[in-house]
């Protein structure tokens, strides 16, 4: 399939999705599924603000409240915010490394049809009425006690989507280890592709153990297990380090590829080469490693001890140097730049401030004692949203706007995109910098409500109107992804004018081969280089125009997702239905079946013919 | 990649395993996926260490009354010469003499199958004694950290049918040669696993 549009069925574009091993094609179905999670947890967000409005509101019943505030918080961080970036590092990364695609084709699109069913068994349980009310981290003495299956979605769900994840994560390691264009060296990878790197390697590390947590949990609350009861000789804090053992790096997980994103963006727009590139990778690296010896900063109340609580809190307290490293180099990459203000540059000076003052009460949590007055309070809440969105939305916001014509080769309006974000701006601010008062007012996190007459009415009034300014935010983004995709003008292979690393040199969107020639890499920002010394393509070829070897696309990764999906409802009725045994066999045997299909069936995939490669060359009059 | 290619053992690559990009793709993607699985194990063990001989009041199983050397011993030597028979399966690999290396491979198969059958045996004689999956903490920690170990052995045994019976009638190839090579991989990781469930839980067990 060429980028010329070709007259097809409904049912061939939609079997071309349903099998696309295609690393863009995923990267955008990522990004849809990630969107409309993003869309489900908002209004969730949005029904939790409208109950905080006023004092004693029912809106909703307390039950509810605590199915919102679980689903909220799960379905932001697993289902919108790693989705999403990790659809923009599916279509950007193997661009910017000059690959043709990832290192599995079929394992990432396993790993993302893993994550969108792990995503609807989670989701569907709205419908059968029984949902998920422990809190996001699910706290073993809490989720135990909860009744109906709601905890079981989330355990299942959780498990199927986390398989998806760590498949990726493998699949990025390998991209980046082994399949570098020649002369892309380790220290000449644009930002975004080495907080992929690290980013990556954290996933790897980092969801095992909640692979073996949430297996806890279901075989305890299922199957008979007994590991957090006490009264069978459990221990209810085992949960609590395993979760937050994944926890603590998936936040670094979370903002890492945020990061990769701005640098992008602040070395695009202020027409520079990123300051102290180095030390930012440095600082990468290091940040990723800090963020495995922090995880009981989650738990300094617990009762640990004075020499744990200490040890973590100096460790926690440490991370702020490799970030503080970042926000200066990031501050001197503008420095004497000729700086243009565009939507992405925009959400990028947005985020140093807003990210600064998520990590100054970072650390303020992080002193142990203070934690102790500030633990389940407000501030938290704050802090968290100040890092999470202050970070990792605007990271994926911004990215949007810079990736869009990458990914659909139209440009989203910048005024539309310029109105998203003052509103979203705002709106945030208005939302959660009053939270941190609500905090040291004594207003504990989690209450579905509050009683009048503590002080407390304004600042729920100006904190739910801030999300509402949210809300027309994401809105008007929305409304200006219709428009412009209705309009769809095509755009050049850099709409910027001023893109320095590779993925700005191919056509926009890239032809399903990427490279009609593997470029040759001549140092960092390397058609920046090629630019200034005259060569308006950008690129180098590093190989003659020759044939391209090419994955086949596949159903078996579809199968084998839904055969999981399946078996989830059967695990999770096995005890009160008699058809609950045999589903769950059904789905783990349509599973394996699957996956021995692809054992035994060779796939070689298929070689692109010179003479299409030159076709289109010529075409295009692109790439010599 | 012309699976027709025909080889000699003069003309077959020194590291078969990684002589295409899509082989060194696999073969570094597969290290990578132990490491996921060390961490995964890491996590078994810890919950395991911290529910030990820990049960609702009453409690009588201790690893010290449950535990018997001898079978154990004699799984130990089952699984640590089947790591033996695959290193000498991937010798044959590197020679390119398909028959000696399949010849091999199912001696390998059968001891894992010896040693599965054994931990089976042992299990039914644990719950026939009582000592059920969800009668304590500790017979759940058990149960989940060695089980989990013991499937690995299963999909190891299936994966390794699979790939003789597929392979069975067109010998090697360089499309192939990545796929016993990663299983020989995975085999010696849960031989390591075991190493450490042996001392962790069988030997500290008795002794400590």
């Amino acid at each position: 399939m060429s980028s010329v549009a070709q007259k097809r069925g409904f049912g061939a574009t939609l079997w071309d999705w349903l099998t696309t091993v295609d690393h863009k094609k995923i990267g955008i179905l990522y990004l849809l599924g990630g969107g409309f999670f993003f869309i489900v947890g908002g209004i969730e967000a949005m029904i939790i603000r409208l109950q905080l409005l006023t004092p004693n509101n029912d809106l909703v019943s307390a039950g509810i409240f605590n199915q919102m505030i679980t689903m909220h918080g799960t379905t932001m961080i697993f289902l919108a915010a790693m989705p999403i970036l990790i659809g923009f590092m599916n279509a950007i990364m193997p661009l910017q490394i000059g690959a043709r695609d990832v290192a599995f084709p079929f394992l990432n699109s396993l790993g993302f049809w893993m994550f969108m069913f792990g995503g609807i068994f989670l989701n569907l349980s709205w419908f059968f009425g029984q949902v998920p009310d422990a809190g996001w981290t699910s706290y073993a003495s809490l989720a135990l006690v909860s009744e109906g299956h709601g905890v079981d979605f989330y355990a299942i769900g959780l498990q199927i989507a986390g398989g998806g994840t760590l498949m990726g994560g493998i699949n990025f390691l390998v991209t980046i280890i082994n399949m570098r264009a020649p002369g892309m060296t380790y220290m000449r990878m644009p930002l975004f592709t080495w907080t992929t790197f690290v980013a990556s390697a954290m996933i790897l590390f980092a969801f095992p153990p909640l692979t073996v947590g949430l297996f806890l949990l279901t075989f305890e609350r299922m199957f008979g297990g007994n590991f957090f009861d006490h009264t069978m000789g459990g221990n209810t804090i085992i949960w609590e380090h395993i979760f937050w053992i994944f926890g603590h790096p998936e936040v670094y997980i979370l903002i890492l590829p945020a990061f990769g994103i701005f640098s992008e963006i602040f070395s695009i727009f202020s027409r520079k080469r990123l300051f102290g590139y180095s030390a930012m990778v440095f600082a990468t690296v290091l940040i990723g490693f800090l963020g495995f010896m922090v995880w009981a900063h989650h738990m300094f109340t617990v009762g640990l001890g004075p020499t744990a609580n200490a040890i973590f809190s100096v460790a926690t307290m440490a991370i702020a140097i490799p970030t503080g490293v970042k926000i200066f180099n990031w501050l001197l990459t503008m420095w004497g730049g000729s700086i243009k203000i565009t939507t992405p540059m925009l959400w990028a000076l947005g985020f140093i401030p807003t990210f600064v003052m998520g990590g100054v009460t970072g650390v303020m949590l992080g002193t142990a004692p203070l934690d102790y007055q500030l633990h389940d309070t407000y501030f938290v809440v704050a802090h968290f949203h100040y890092v999470i969105v202050g970070g990792t939305v605007f990271g994926i916001l911004a990215g949007l706007h810079l990736y869009w014509p990458k990914m659909f080769g139209t440009l989203l309006n910048e005024m539309l995109g310029k109105v998203t974000f003052w509103f979203f701006f705002i709106g945030f601010h208005l939302t959660f910098l009053i939270q941190h008062w609500l905090g040291f007012w004594g207003m504990p996190r989690r209450v579905f409500t509050y009683m009048d007459g503590q002080g407390w009415n304004s600042s729920n009034l100006i904190s739910t109107v801030g999300a509402l300014f949210m809300a027309i935010g994401i809105t008007v983004l929305v409304y200006n992804i219709i428009v412009t995709s209705v309009k769809n003008v095509r755009v050049a292979n850099d709409p910027w004018g001023d893109g320095r690393t590779l993925e700005w040199a191919i056509e926009s969107p890239p032809l399903y081969y990427n490279f009609a020639q593997t470029p040759l890499v001549r140092g960092l920002d390397t058609v920046y280089i090629e630019k200034m010394e005259g060569n308006a393509s950008g690129l180098t070829p590093a190989e003659p125009v020759q044939d391209i070897h090419m994955p086949n696309g596949s159903f078996i990764p579809f199968m084998m997702s839904l055969g999981l999906f399946i078996a989830g409802f059967g695990a999770m009725y096995r005890a009160e239905e008699s058809w609950g045994l045999p589903v769950l066999i059904f789905g783990l045997l349509w599973t394996f079946i699957a996956m021995a299909m692809r054992s035994l069936k060779d796939d070689l995939g298929y070689y692109v013919k010179k003479d299409e490669i030159l076709r289109d060359m010529k075409r295009k009059g692109g790439q010599k | 990649m012309d699976l027709n290619k025909k080889f000699t053992p003069e003309t077959w690559p020194d590291h078969p395993e990684r002589a295409t990009l899509e082989a060194k793709n696999k073969f570094v993607g597969f290290w990578l996926f132990l490491g996921g699985e060390t961490i995964l194990f890491a996590t078994l063990f810890a919950t395991y260490l911290a529910l030990k001989n820990k049960g609702p009041s009453g409690f009588e199983f201790t690893t010290q009354g449950l535990f018997e050397l001898p079978l154990v011993f004699v799984m130990t030597l089952l699984l640590l010469t089947s790591s033996l028979t695959s290193v000498y399966a991937m010798y044959h690999l590197r020679n390119y003499d398909f028959k000696k290396m399949q010849l091999w491979l199912v001696i390998t198969a059968f001891l894992g199958l010896g040693f599965l059958a054994l931990e089976m045996y042992e299990f039914v004689h644990y719950v026939k004694l009582g000592f059920t999956y969800d009668n304590s903490a500790f017979s759940s920690a058990f149960y989940t950290l060695v089980g989990t170990h013991g499937f690995h052995v299963a999909v190891g045994l299936v994966w390794i049918t699979l790939l003789i019976y597929r392979n069975s009638k067109r010998g090697l190839n360089l499309y192939n040669a990545t796929k016993f090579y990663t299983f020989s991989l995975y085999w010696h990781f849960i031989d390591v696993v075991w190493v450490f469930i042996f001392t962790v839980v069988y030997l500290m067990g008795v002794i400590g």
